[in-house]
């Protein structure tokens, strides 16, 4: 079967108008947020349920094409960008939420489903979902999935797989499964917990049982502003040993600051060295005394002012600088290498000292906001794409940044995934058995390797 | 039945199968020393049960001492091509250390070193050995704790709460140990060291490690574990509510939740429960409530204190008749008293207990609840209710009289009838007890030939010869002679 | 860092790109568009675009639809078909624009591609498209002309007849209101503040608001006057080229921005005030339009940053509270050249709560375009119909009696789909509320 063969099964299956074959339809489909252009899939496909899904695999496996999935392309490691052509397989359409169990605190979702859709859905429940990706507004449940997304409050929540019951998936020969189940820790291996964060490369999620957690009854939001990375760094050790959990501690440093404060004026100093913002929620009452202990250790530390939010208004106003720093970079430079380091929390300054040691000696200017209260960094390098002398040093900073979090015990990615740009790291991080034995795993589910070939795993 | 069980079912009856096993055993001391390899019956029989009712007479046992030695075992069963059942302090629910088919039982017993503790990081490296407790115990004095408390806690070992992934009754505020385990050393197949996971949560690629937690010892032994530990909490507050109707008891556990506050603990116990507490070891509870309700927050301060009075509230409204608020520690050991000893005390109404573990989703525990007492009825069985309300994970204990003519089929006809009710009302069927032997026959409730396959799949891309605990997990019915293998008498202490 | 570099550190690489048959125009055409560099393909917008949402495909997104302009630009694909059909089945909408976090003018993008493109649909449209834009909008009596034309036309129930035809024509007559019997074509070009004199306006009347909706200028100027303003009606004013610019009609739409830089201008105003979201969005990028002209380059900016919408100028001006009841439960929707072109949004809500009586209910996703879009309802039917139904059950569930909408094609549009879909609710221009409020007030 040729290609022109596949293209017309594929067709008797999704219908026309849902394959694309026109340059000017699949050019749209060689990219997703990573900067960096995969190859042009032969032909996207965009099916209409997990049936539809399961013949499409099966024509691609008759073919002898590879399948890529992708949601909606927000991912920041090439996860979903072909290598060498193939089928592109686009979940978009299966974005109907089945049913929402306010009393289950239970939404049985389609893939496709827009994450802000499924908290826009489960809002007047008082239910949320609780990962929160910043690609929220866009991304879909089976990206989230794939990829095992966090998020700002994750420190609290925890990332996606604790919040996925049980996934549909489709296997590598067309057949269609359940794994996991409504009751959470099903026996048996737990196989939905491989398939999170798969990265597509085990099967392709089409439907999944997930979990809602009730939105706070109130929350408090924090700004301390501090005079440096360490002290604030000191500050986010304390906060944790105190035995209080906030629902999300990130923090911004000093260049950061300034660009976010020139392109987004959300009154931060422009002068300051650091910024933490720290969210408690729960029960009302007590928001006030924990919002009170959080600042007194702030002050400890030496952060030289404090604000807190009263309203939704001025919370999402200390939120606006966070929120909107990634955009903020964007304005500044052109091209943005985002890297995605965890270390254990209490090597957090460490770490912060490295980085800024090779920002120095490579001249790369970097700047960090990140996920302080998981160790979760996320420095992002500043360079001009046309520029190939800073390009290459870009490179070179990046690799140093990830073998610097790996000797401090840390990951080569924290929530981003690995995909295409983190999958020679991968040999960094884990010896050839370890690697062989993903390689097992992954044969057992996908003998032919025709799901999201060269992805994750290096060969 | 799956490939890797086939091919262990004929194992053992080769020619010369006599001569083999003398030459494994002379190789097995070779690694161990003598006295850790052990094969006369008054050693091996004590091996032949884990805290079920079922029995298997194991072939020979061994107690390695380290990692390396573990590995070395493994070659040698593999070489002898004998089956290996891992085993941590055999205090699991479900027969899964049961050697099903005889073979090497390898005992981790003595693999007891908490290798490396680090506060800093959270972290504590344990071998398989080490008694939950003692993880705590080793870090409690600065202020921290290992989450998972199985009520075995005090003797099961972690690496048995590894196998089974273990919950407990607060793993409705921590979630159970595969929440809590970062990293793995295991021993595979081939004799293989290898760690999965590292030291941080949710590393990139496939989680091998989540693979491992609850596998049951079907795909390698694991010989150590990263462990993540928590700040010890500031404040405890529990409370304890009783009640005339076991469906305004329920109503509150839904009610509680949906209030807001994740208690550490919510725990519940039927009438039937009370009477035998109040009969065996007495806690004070009136012997004509329906139901007993005990409630534990913690947290900061501020948090625990006012998450305590809402939740005395709720009760109150819900139709409590009383509410008992502990004020100190000594008054809080009181009121778990009667929960920590219900299942001892049941042995006061019955010679023995069948004890189930199926878990439903927290808004139908008052529906199922009404079904399992209709299946007692039916069935015309005593059944006790002792369990986790918060997170819906049952645990109804019929009680029964083995030597009672009839009783037995009447029990496991029940109690799949109770597992039935619980998959049909969106739940599992088994909540932390795990599989074993005796769930294996109502896998097939839950999952489809399609799901069991793929299992079967990833079994054996770690043990493709099936050597690893056979016969465990996946589905084949549980027959009343398997059962009948069982004591005359539960034995004490037995901890669920 | 491996073979991929430092991720964005390689670049864009056209790997695997076939050429299709050969497009109609050439891919050289595209020009050098520095806008295009600032989108980092994060993605945001996806799901704000009104299109994606109802597709879910890639090429129907905003930065999908960059991604095409940028291989086009690259030479990698050709400026064929369906690079045209996916860059019309925006609505231009700008949803986007106010979700990107790195501030991608997107609309820019659109417009630069479109007026390479040209004109939309098969070359008779194509060339009715042009005569319109280039023969009819610039010239207001033209325009004038036309509109008594439609309405003598209506008047002899000729457009019953018209709404009974099959197809397009049938649909297209059917969504025009009925042609009022006066336009807006004042005898006098200036009219007085009433009370003291606070500032001296111009008032841009707009071709289709001077026709079809003549009584919303009207009001507009009413309520101008009430809030102390001299109101200029400058004479030489033309249409404001919105049309033109969005449909890749560039020369002609330069060529009328010119005309009412001078107009304005020469009026001797601080502000030019505009009733028509989409009319004020366009001529607040006149600067842009303009820029590469030496001699208006300057004029264009400075009248550009006199623009402002009605709204938005009574807003800054200090709205003088009106004092006549209006009892009515609105919902207010947003018209998208006013919230995500011009950033508007508090301006109108806080007028409407100065009247007294007024209930406002929002609607959910009241910035989300009722698929109106200019003349898009005509040239894309079924897309703008799937949006307008969705529109209107936002609108239902809200339980309101009225919608107001400031802008003339929203108005249109949403008419339109009380009359097909239902509810039966009004459709009132802000000023019309303001103005009757004021008007109760007074008498």
């Amino acid at each position: 079967m040729g290609r022109d063969g596949l293209v017309r099964r594929l067709r008797e299956i999704v219908g026309d108008r849902y394959v694309l074959a026109d340059p000017a339809d699949v050019v749209v489909y060689e990219a997703d947020a990573l900067p960096l252009t995969g190859a042009l899939p032969d032909v996207v496909v965009l099916p209409g349920s997990a049936e539809e899904v399961a013949a499409v695999v099966r024509a691609a496996a008759d073919g002898g094409v590879p399948v890529i999935p992708r949601g909606a392309g927000t991912g920041l490691a090439g996860g979903a960008v072909p290598e060498g052509g193939g089928v592109l397989v686009v979940l978009t359409r299966l974005d109907r939420i089945l049913s929402i169990d306010p009393r289950a605190r239970l939404a049985d979702v389609e893939a496709g489903v827009v994450n802000a859709d499924l908290n826009a859905a489960a809002r007047p429940y008082g239910l949320t979902f609780a990962p929160d990706p910043g690609s929220q507004a866009a991304s879909t449940v089976g990206g989230n999935i794939a990829t095992n997304a966090g998020g700002p409050h994750c420190l609290a929540y925890g990332v996606t797989t604790h919040h996925v019951l049980a996934a549909q998936v489709v296997l590598a020969d067309g057949s269609v499964v359940w794994v996991g189940g409504a009751a959470s820790d099903a026996p048996g291996y737990d196989l939905r917990g491989v398939l999170v964060g798969s990265e597509g490369t085990l099967g392709i999620v089409t439907r999944a049982l997930v979990r809602l957690v009730r939105l706070p009854e109130g929350a408090r939001t924090l700004l301390a502003i501090f005079d440096g990375v360490e002290p604030a760094s000191r500050a986010v050790s304390d906060i944790i040993a105190s035995g209080v959990v906030p629902a999300a501690l990130e923090m911004l440093d000093a260049l950061t600051l300034r660009i976010v404060e020139d392109f987004v004026h959300a009154g931060y100093p422009a002068d300051a060295g650091a910024v933490l913002l720290v969210e408690v929620e729960g029960v009302a009452d007590v928001l006030d005394r924990l919002a009170d202990r959080i600042r007194a250790l702030c002050a400890r530390h030496g952060a030289r002012q404090i604000r807190t939010a009263a309203t939704e208004e001025e919370r999402a106003l200390l939120w606006k600088g966070r929120k909107e720093a990634f955009g903020a970079l964007g304005r500044v430079r052109r091209g943005v290498y985002l890297a995605d380091v965890t270390v254990p929390r209490h090597r957090l300054p460490e770490m912060m000292r490295r980085v800024a040691e090779i920002a120095a000696r490579t001249g790369v200017p970097i700047a960090n906001f990140f996920h302080a209260g998981d160790g979760n960094l996320h420095p992002n390098l500043l360079y001009d794409p046309r520029d190939p002398a800073a390009a290459a040093a870009v490179a070179r900073a990046g690799e140093e940044i990830v073998r610097a979090g790996l000797e401090l015990g840390g990951t080569i990615t924290g929530e981003h995934g690995v995909g295409l740009d983190k999958r020679e790291q991968m040999r960094w991080m884990f010896t050839d058995a370890d690697l062989e034995a993903m390689r097992r795993l992954r044969r057992a589910w996908d003998p032919h390797g025709r799901l999201n070939p060269g992805k994750v795993v290096p060969q | 039945m799956t490939d890797a069980e086939r091919t262990t079912t004929d194992r053992g009856s080769a020619e010369g199968g006599r001569a083999q096993r003398r030459g494994l055993v002379r190789r097995l001391r070779e690694i161990v020393g003598d006295r850790h390899v052990l094969t006369d019956p008054a050693d091996v029989v004590v091996y032949e049960q884990d805290g079920s009712i079922l029995q298997v007479l194991p072939e020979v046992v061994v107690l390695p001492a380290s990692t390396s030695e573990v590995a070395a075992v493994v070659g040698a069963a593999r070489e002898a091509n004998v089956p290996i059942v891992p085993r941590g302090s055999g205090t699991g629910l479900a027969g899964g250390a049961v050697p099903a088919e005889g073979g090497v039982v390898v005992s981790l017993a003595r693999m007891t070193r908490i290798r490396e503790v680090d506060l800093r990081g959270r972290i504590a490296v344990a071998e398989a050995g080490v008694i939950n407790l003692d993880v705590t115990r080793a870090v409690a004095g600065q202020g921290y704790f290992y989450a998972p408390d199985p009520s075995s806690q005090a003797a099961c070992s972690i690496g048995g709460n590894v196998a089974n992934n273990s919950g407990g009754p607060h793993t409705l505020a921590y979630g159970v140990t595969t929440n809590h385990v970062l990293g793995l050393e295991v021993v595979l197949g081939d004799g293989t060291v290898t760690w999965l996971g590292g030291r941080v949560p949710d590393p990139p690629g496939y989680d091998l490690t989540g693979v491992f937690v609850g596998s049951e010892g079907t795909l390698g032994i694991v010989t150590a574990a990263a462990l993540r530990l928590m700040r010890a909490r500031e404040a405890v507050r529990t409370l304890l509510a009783i009640f005339d109707r076991m469906d305004d008891a329920t109503d509150v556990v839904v009610q509680i939740t949906a209030a807001g506050i994740v208690p550490a603990a919510l725990e519940m116990m039927d009438r039937t429960t009370i009477e035998a507490v109040e009969t065996g070891a007495p806690a004070g509870y009136p012997r004509d409530a329906e139901a007993v309700l005990l409630v534990e927050v913690e947290g900061v301060r501020e948090y625990a204190e006012r998450a305590a009075e809402l939740a005395r509230q709720i009760c109150v409204r819900g139709g409590a008749r009383e509410v008992r608020v502990a004020r100190d520690e000594a008054e809080r050991q009181r009121l778990w008293k009667g929960r920590k000893g219900a299942f001892g005390a049941l042995g006061a109404l019955a010679p023995h207990y069948y004890v189930q573990d199926g878990v439903v989703p927290r808004s139908r525990l008052p529906q199922v609840m009404r079904e399992i007492a209709e299946i007692g009825r039916r069935y015309g069985l005593r059944i006790a209710n002792v369990f986790h309300a918060g997170d819906g994970n049952l645990h109804p204990n019929i009680l029964f009289d083995m030597r009672a003519p009839g009783q037995l089929e009447r029990v496991i006809a029940a109690g799949g009838d109770i597992l039935r009710a619980c998959v049909a009302a969106g739940g599992s069927i088994t909540g932390e007890h795990g599989i074993g032997l005796e769930k294996k026959a109502y896998m097939d409730l839950l999952f489809s030939p399609a799901d069991l396959d793929a299992m079967a799949r990833v079994r054996r891309v770690f043990d493709p010869d099936g050597r690893f605990n056979p016969a465990k997990m996946f589905p084949t019915p549980i027959t009343c002679a398997e059962m009948r293998r069982a004591p005359a008498a539960i034995p004490a202490g037995l901890w669920i | 860092m491996g073979e991929h570099g430092g991720g964005g550190a390689q670049e864009r690489g056209g790997r695997g790109a076939s050429a299709g048959p050969a497009g109609r125009r050439t891919a050289a055409a595209i020009p050098a568009i520095p806008e295009l560099d600032r989108c980092v393909h994060c993605g945001l917008c996806l799901n704000h675009c009104p299109t994606y949402r109802v597709t879910r495909l890639e090429a129907e997104s905003p930065r999908g639809r960059i991604h095409l302009v940028r291989a086009a630009a690259e030479g990698r694909i050709d400026l064929g078909e369906r690079f045209a059909e996916h860059l019309y089945l925006c609505l231009m909408c700008r949803a986007c624009e106010t979700a990107c976090p790195s501030g991608v003018q997107y609309g820019r993008i659109a417009e630069a591609a479109r007026a390479v493109l040209g004109p939309p649909g098969s070359p008779v449209a194509r060339w009715a498209a042009r005569a319109v834009f280039t023969r009819l909008l610039p010239f207001p009596g033209r325009v004038r002309r036309a509109a008594r034309l439609l309405g003598a036309a209506q008047r002899l129930g000729l457009a019953a007849l018209a709404r009974a035809l099959p197809g397009r024509v049938g649909e297209m007559a059917a969504m025009l209101p009925a042609v009022p019997r006066h336009f807006f074509t004042p005898a006098t070009e200036v009219f007085p503040a009433l009370g003291p004199a606070r500032a001296r306006v111009g008032l841009l009347t707009g071709c289709v608001m001077s026709t079809l909706f003549a009584d919303v200028d009207a009001a507009t100027v009413r309520v101008l006057q009430r809030n102390g303003c001299e109101v200029v009606v400058p004479r030489t004013q033309v249409c404001c080229g919105a049309l033109n610019v969005h449909n890749g009609e560039v020369a002609s739409a330069r060529a009328m921005a010119r005309a009412n830089v001078a107009a304005f201008l020469a009026a001797g105003v601080e502000a030019a005030v505009v009733n028509a979201a989409g009319c004020g969005a366009a001529m607040k990028e006149y600067g842009h339009l303009l820029a590469d002209d030496p001699a208006w380059a300057e004029p264009a900016r400075r009248l550009a940053g006199m623009v402002a919408d009605v709204t938005e100028f009574l807003a800054r001006l200090g709205p003088l509270p009106p004092a006549g009841r209006v009892d009515l439960t609105v919902t207010y929707q947003d018209p998208c050249h006013l919230a995500h072109g011009q950033k508007v949004r508090a301006q109108p809500r806080q007028l409407l709560g100065l009247i007294p009586g007024l209930r406002l209910v929002e609607m959910d996703g009241s910035d989300r375009c009722c698929g109106s879009a200019g003349i898009y309802n005509i040239t894309h039917p079924h897309m703008s119909r799937t949006l307008l139904r969705e529109k209107m059950q936002a609108i239902a569930r809200t339980g309101a009696r009225a919608v107001v909408a400031p802008n003339p094609g929203c108005m249109l549009q949403l008419r339109y789909g009380a009359r097909a879909y239902g509810p039966a609710v009004a459709v009132y221009h802000l000023v019309d509320l303001l103005d009757e409020s004021y008007r109760a007030g007074d008498a």
